[in-house]
């Protein structure tokens, strides 16, 4: 994984596969510390599986006995002087929250947040997300069920309409001072 | 700052486009499925996607579907893409990067013609 939007969109997938109806996004950057959380909704982990989930021989997939998902996202951030914790609970959800030091030398970029969005809710995604960014106070938000209430009964996955979100997010970020992370 | 109210324009001219669309069988759209688990994003599946995403919105095709899967238990071939065109065989193209997606639109997709030389077959 090059860039930290590539994890966001990697553990956004496990959200998605968990039955999420609602996924929180939240990357935010200020003091020299970069917060990149998501949370769901979805089926949640037990104890003993959570106790195991950073574990790269821990997966949920049948294909293969390997999972390098979450052990990636916390490599990357112990490598770059932050933390890394997952909670969860059977029937509640789950929430990835990890931790970079901006300036560390070994910290990935945060890199394309507009394709990782455009990636997750291009096809057929059940989940609605929700994104919020901020770099040092200024923000936006981007939320799957204010896009649908304007779309009104036009699909999300119509790829104009992913180009459309895709250029607004882009758009955002170079605004508030976020295509540098 | 650019806001989801100004989606309004799109939104008016895709309406007219999805009634008609709705009226066909749900049989002929052509499927474009991105595998898209960490193996397939580690390899470059994301920008893959956003290419197809890209050439099926400029070339204004109708009737074609980008999605994405989870891992198909042949991670070291990701970048994998599945072209399902109804009425044909599926067919499985592998190392799939943004050249080749806009290979696979515009010979495969739009002409018909199979991309041979990215098939799973002649390159495992």
């Amino acid at each position: 994984m090059r860039e930290l939007a590539l994890n966001i969109l990697d553990i956004c997938e496990n959200s998605v596969k968990a039955g999420a109806s609602l996924v929180r996004v939240s990357v935010a950057a200020a003091d020299d510390l970069l917060t990149i959380e998501i949370a769901d909704d979805g089926c949640g982990m037990d104890a003993e599986f959570l106790k195991r989930v950073t574990d790269p021989f821990t997966t949920t997939r049948t294909t293969r006995k390997v999972g390098m998902g979450i052990p990636l996202f916390k490599m990357a951030a112990e490598m770059a002087g932050g933390s890394f914790s997952v909670t969860s609970a059977k029937g509640v959800g789950t929430t990835v929250r990890a931790t970079f030091v901006l300036s560390h030398i070994d910290r990935a970029p945060l890199g394309d947040l507009a394709d990782t969005v455009v990636t997750l809710i291009g096809g057929e995604c059940p989940s609605e997300f929700r994104f919020e960014v901020s770099v040092e106070g200024k923000g936006f938000v981007f939320d799957t069920r204010e896009l649908k209430a304007e779309l009104g009964g036009v699909p999300v996955s119509e790829p104009e309409v992913l180009v459309f979100v895709r250029d607004m997010i882009k758009e955002n970020m170079i605004d508030i001072g976020g295509e540098t992370l | 700052m650019k806001s989801i109210a100004d989606i309004k324009a799109i939104r008016e001219k895709m309406q007219g486009q999805i009634n008609l669309r709705d009226n066909q069988d749900a049989a002929s759209e052509t499927r474009i499925v991105v595998g898209m688990a960490t193996c397939g994003i580690s390899a470059g599946a994301r920008p893959v996607f956003n290419t197809f995403v890209d050439e099926v919105a400029a070339r204004q095709l109708k009737n074609v579907k980008v999605t994405r899967t989870g891992c198909m238990g042949m991670c070291a071939l990701e970048p994998i893409v599945e072209v399902h065109v109804p009425g044909e065989e599926p067919v499985t193209y592998i190392h799939v990067d943004p050249d080749k997606a806009r290979k696979i639109v515009a010979n495969h997709i739009v002409n018909g013609n199979v991309c041979t030389e990215y098939l799973i077959g002649d390159n495992k």
